[in-house]
């Protein structure tokens, strides 16, 4: 980083840019909107501190998930991020419901074909077979009385590189 | 409120919890360990304004997805909730390519039929 130029937070909180500073390599000073949302929603000192206690090639990932969830929360201040996860959770019970009725309505056919057929063999690691039953952990218990569905979480990438969590 | 039932937040803030603390409503003290969790993440303060910026009804609402995301976030320090949002994300394409599948099968067998 320059000497010369400060960091989006250091010029936002009229410090000096030092030449450690943690915040500079992820708060480009051409970016000021960026640390302002996070200083917005989780205070500067909080951000210094998570990524203090993060080994560094951890800290962009940390930082881009806080900008994330901050812009997330100046969008929807009652619901924040919680909105999409809602929102998303809503959208797998659907597709399990669909799979569900499309996996009976195979059953059948595949019973109509060889009616003494013995009881089908659920093979338990086939993934075909009552996917994601019980295997979704119910986060919220929220009901989706959120007005705000966030629309671009249908299809938005958080980051631009795959992310293996 | 007396001195011996403080919300959780005056609590850990060592301060007097008065009849009008914003937090106490949300933040019971029979539970240190949801604020522990909102005042490390956000802070305190932070807390307080966004909660005082919302009308009352849906201050409750707000304090428990505050507190599941900050709950999330020290589970998971690198990606908090947005970790569990690219989760839902991954599992929506797998379940949309496993019903694509499905009901190709179902296409076919009955074009099958029509033979």
């Amino acid at each position: 980083m320059g000497g010369n130029s400060p960091c989006a937070s250091c010029k936002l909180l009229r410090r000096r840019c030092a030449k450690d500073c943690i915040f500079a390599p992820y708060f480009p000073s051409d970016d000021p909107h960026k640390f302002a949302i996070v200083h917005k929603v989780f205070g500067a000192s909080n951000v210094s501190k998570m990524l203090q206690e993060l080994p560094v090639h951890q800290r962009a990932d940390a930082v881009s998930s806080l900008v994330y969830e901050a812009n997330a929360r100046a969008r929807d201040p009652v619901y924040g991020c919680v909105g999409a996860i809602s929102f998303l959770q809503n959208q797998v019970s659907q597709l399990q419901m669909q799979l569900a009725v499309a996996q009976a309505e195979i059953l059948c056919i595949q019973m109509q074909q060889e009616p003494v057929m013995p009881t089908p063999q659920m093979d338990p690691d086939d993934k075909s077979s009552y996917l994601f039953h019980d295997s979704l952990p119910q986060y919220l218990n929220f009901s989706s009385s959120s007005n705000v569905i966030h629309d671009s979480f249908k299809r938005e990438s958080i980051f631009g590189h795959d992310m293996v969590s | 409120m007396s001195h011996s039932t403080r919300c959780a937040a005056c609590k850990s803030l060592r301060r007097r919890c008065t009849k009008d603390c914003v937090l106490a409503p949300y933040f019971p003290p029979t539970n240190p360990q949801r604020f522990a969790c909102v005042h490390k993440i956000f802070g305190a303060s932070n807390i307080t304004k966004m909660l005082e910026q919302l009308p009352l009804h849906l201050r409750a609402v707000a304090a428990d997805c505050m507190s599941f995301e900050a709950s999330s976030r020290v589970e998971d320090p690198v990606y908090g909730s947005v970790g569990i949002i690219s989760q839902l994300q991954e599992q929506i394409i797998e379940a949309q390519s496993e019903l694509v599948k499905t009901k190709s099968e179902i296409a076919f067998h009955n074009a099958q039929q029509q033979l």
